[in-house]
């Protein structure tokens, strides 16, 4: 019974991880941008949220309101303001570029927040639980965190698949250069996409920030979930990637239960495992 | 035939000199011990380290195109073989040091043969899972000090040398030596054959695919060096320590931020580039380190700076403005 | 009398310190089809490319309506009425036959074209409307591409060697509609290798050999031997 629900609280977890890996999935879909300071955003917002939230004696869900919309123009500007600049057909200025913005923002928040950790109280839902036949307990909170992902995953895809937003996308992604020809700015594109990747970084930061503590070098092993989730489920598959987030939150709660300080070696096991069989992942649509 | 009016030309007459000097010059760095104090040897030595460190993480990115953010892997893997090696299996330290280097060639094998799956920056991002993964295992080993960590036990310091100044003179020499050697080799390895193809690769992988050169066969001879050499470095870096923990021996800001930052400030992509960026890189540091946080917030402006503004680095700027080159590297036509 | 539409004055157009085109002066006027034929290599594609602002450094003067587009991006010159059928057709892979049409659209200019009059214009397209634009064979993704370009209700329309790669049956029949596109006072420029197509289709023609401007004159007055001369540069 135990296993079981060190199961299902991982299913649960993988949402989190899934909305980690969406955003970065999202930014490297449209631009092949891979974003270093990804992780570091996501823990940006929940250090915004935690002084929004506190400061104006907000719920951190209603912290959204405010966090969610400084994260988007944030991330507007910063796409059209530097990291436009460093896209073309070297690799290397982009991802030097956001990996010294990941070493900015972890040492700004370090000097904002020092390096104590921080945890965000929801109140009740937090250990409001809910049982189930058979001895289980499934908390509300976790389950409201795994719904609320795939929300967002099919909101993102709508968008992708539906809209003339998406449609600018994928034109986009495809094609650079004929792209610009149908009247669609390169520069304007990338910001919107890298808006609506803040966006949903915002979301996952403030759920983060609820669900555990966090302190300004949390950020980097928030990158490599994401990342491990994206390569487990494929690239180009937001679906996938929620699979995959869901079997490294499974890996990982599994390992711990083992040992407890197997948990983490056991998601980048399953990662390594699923590189070493699958290399492409598990429902490729892209590739990289 | 018009023909024997050229010669294919390597040296200039700035590479000339600047072999002169450099003999010079590592000839006053032997003598060190001598002129110099404890601390500006420790400093020296330090130097010496982050050189050949970004000299290496250069070679691995600047000219095979494999942005690495998880070299510490190596150095951390260095540091607990020289732990090893030297409390378990009873070797001397010196010794310990270039056997450490062969395992460290050894498991990158293993390694290539995932990370070599992804490519561009999910590879980056592969190497820092490797090396989390190699903290965290290290982590679990409780006869190496698991989570805390361990101190080289006296006797084995001992055994290096019997005096402290011997023993630190000997550090020295050995990581002035590796220094020069990687410098040496590094320069070798793209003059070579093989050198020239990697260039050519950076340049256009796919006109180099179609011209018959191996790609992957010669990203992995270079990776396999680089990892061997990096955990050369890091079982050095350790014996200087004395003490080694998981976090300190992976840690991602001590042996890859400040490493891409000495490489990316000096030049990328150049043999010049990383000589270059050590030096500013502890101009700073001794300036401004005890900015802490502050300090590292400036590091990271400044390389998104000249990412965006100068991409080339500091050497990539003087190079192609005064069209100088002290490592010849490009052939030239020169008239007889 | 007609007016001048677009032109361009001793434009010289580089690829990076290569030198493709050399004071090429090319005057397109309202209503009428011009053709720029050469060689490969001449600087055919590479003419197409600095008008519709893709390429990065070209000296001198493009103007449309007067006015100067040299320094415009890609997407601002799309926006004033300039749209590409581009060599190789270039339909967008993500993008079903519809939304490839509906992208090109999106610069909402008016004017005859919509989706219901590319469709009775091109009735296989409305057939295969909802698949991915790849699965098309090459004639299809020459009308979807030609469609794209139509959909923004262009004042100058570009076809950039429209009949590269496909059979000659479907280029007949492709040329064959081309009055049926190009009307209600659009101007269209049409780049070729197959001379006969080009002469046959325009007012006006141009002969681009090595980057520069081997002859120029009205299509029905060039004699055959006038033109081979221009095109191999003998």
């Amino acid at each position: 019974m135990d296993w079981i629900n060190s199961i299902i609280q991982g299913i649960l977890v993988g949402g989190l991880y899934a909305l980690f890996a969406a955003g970065l999935s999202l930014i490297f879909g449209v631009m092949r941008l891979v974003n270093i300071a990804h992780g570091d955003l996501i823990i940006l917002s929940a250090f915004l949220g935690l002084t929004v939230s506190t400061s104006l004696n907000l719920h951190p869900f209603a912290s959204l309101i405010v966090v969610l919309p400084i994260m988007g123009v944030f991330g507007y500007v910063l796409q059209r303001g530097i990291l436009n600049k460093t896209l073309g057909n070297d690799i290397l200025p982009p991802l030097l570029v956001t990996f010294g913005l990941s070493v900015i923002i972890q040492n700004g928040l370090m000097e904002l927040y020092t390096a104590d950790p921080q945890k965000m109280n929801a109140g009740n839902i937090e250990v409001a639980s809910l049982s189930l036949p058979g001895g289980l307990n499934i908390g509300w909170f976790p389950l409201l965190m795994f719904i609320i992902s795939i929300i967002i995953i099919g909101i993102l895809q709508f968008i992708f698949y539906k809209t003339s937003l998406g449609r600018a996308f994928r034109a986009t992604s495809d094609d650079q250069e004929i792209a610009q020809l149908m009247g669609l700015s390169k520069n304007h594109i990338y910001g919107l996409a890298m808006a609506i990747s803040m966006i949903v970084v915002a979301i996952a930061g403030i759920f983060l920030g609820i669900r555990t503590s966090f302190d300004p070098s949390a950020g980097p092993s928030r990158l490599i979930f994401g990342f491990e989730a994206v390569i487990i489920g494929g690239l180009g598959n937001l679906w996938g990637t929620l699979i995959g987030g869901i079997i490294l939150g499974v890996s990982q709660n599994i390992g711990a239960k083992i040992n407890p300080g197997w948990q983490l070696l056991a998601g980048h096991i399953a990662f390594l495992v699923v590189l070493a069989f699958r290399p492409k992942g598990l429902f490729h649509r892209m590739d990289g | 035939m018009t023909t024997d009016r050229f010669e294919i030309v390597q040296s200039s007459s700035a590479s000339r000199i600047s072999i002169f000097i450099a003999f010079f010059i590592i000839i006053i760095l032997f003598f060190a011990p001598w002129w110099a104090g404890r601390a500006d040897i420790r400093l020296l030595s330090e130097i010496f380290l982050y050189l050949s460190l970004a000299s290496l993480w250069n070679l691995l990115a600047g000219y095979c195109g494999l942005v690495s953010v998880g070299q510490q892997a190596f150095v951390g893997f260095g540091g607990y073989l020289l732990f090893a090696l030297t409390i378990f299996a009873g070797f001397n330290p010196l010794l310990a040091i270039p056997i450490s280097g062969i395992f460290g060639a050894l498991i990158s094998l293993p390694i290539a043969f995932l990370i070599f799956r992804l490519r561009g920056a999910y590879f980056a991002i592969g190497t820092w899972v490797v090396a989390e993964v190699f903290r965290l295992s290290f982590a679990q080993i409780q006869s190496l000090g698991g989570g805390s960590g361990s101190s080289l036990p006296v006797a084995i310091v001992r055994s290096i040398a019997s005096s402290k100044a011997m023993r630190e003179s000997l550090i020295y020499w050995m990581i002035l030596g590796l220094t020069v050697l990687i410098l040496v080799s590094v320069y070798l390895i793209l003059r070579s054959r093989r050198g020239i193809a990697l260039i050519a690769i950076r340049d256009n992988e796919l006109a180099s695919e179609s011209l018959g050169i191996n790609i992957t066969r010669s990203k992995l001879f270079v990776y396999i060096i680089t990892s061997g050499l990096t955990t050369i470095l890091g079982a050095l870096i350790f014996l200087q320590k004395l003490r080694i923990s998981p976090d300190a021996a992976f840690n991602v800001n001590d042996w890859t931020a400040f490493v891409i930052f000495i490489v990316v400030i000096g030049g990328i992509g150049t043999i010049e580039g990383p000589i270059i960026g050590v030096l500013v890189f502890f101009l700073l540091r001794e300036t401004l380190a005890d900015l802490g946080t502050i300090y590292l917030i400036m590091l990271g402006c400044v390389a998104i700076a000249v990412m965006i503004k100068a991409p080339k680095g500091v050497w990539g700027f003087v190079s192609s403005t005064f069209k100088i080159e002290l490592f010849p590297l490009s052939r030239k036509l020169k008239n007889k | 009398m007609h007016k001048k539409i677009l032109e361009t004055k001793n434009l010289n157009a580089f690829y990076g310190d290569f030198q493709a085109l050399f004071e090429v002066s090319i005057d397109l006027f309202e209503g009428e089809i011009i053709s720029i034929i050469g060689a490969n290599g001449a600087g055919k594609s590479t003419f197409m490319k600095a008008v519709t602002g893709l390429l990065a450094k070209v000296e001198n003067d493009i103007n449309l309506k007067g006015k100067s587009i040299k320094n415009l991006r890609a997407d601002e010159i799309a926006k004033k009425g300039i749209a590409m059928v581009p060599e190789g057709r270039k339909l967008f892979p993500s993008l079903s036959v519809e939304e490839n049409l509906l992208i090109g659209g999106q610069i909402n200019r008016i004017g005859p074209w919509n989706l219901t009059s590319i469709y009775k214009l091109f009735p296989d397209l409305y057939e295969k409307k909802n698949m991915p634009s790849n699965l098309l064979s090459g004639g299809q993704q020459q009308m979807a591409a030609i469609g794209r370009a139509l959909m923004s209700n262009p004042e100058i329309i570009l076809f950039d060697e429209i009949s590269l790669g496909l059979a000659p049956i479907i280029i007949k029949k492709i040329y064959q509609n081309l009055p049926d596109v190009i009307k209600d006072g659009m101007s269209a420029i049409v780049v070729e290798q197959d001379i006969s197509k080009a002469i046959e289709i325009s007012n006006r023609v141009y002969c681009l050999q090595e980057g520069k401007i081997a002859l120029s004159g009205n299509s029905n007055k060039l004699t055959r031997e006038e033109i081979s001369k221009a095109y191999f540069g003998m």
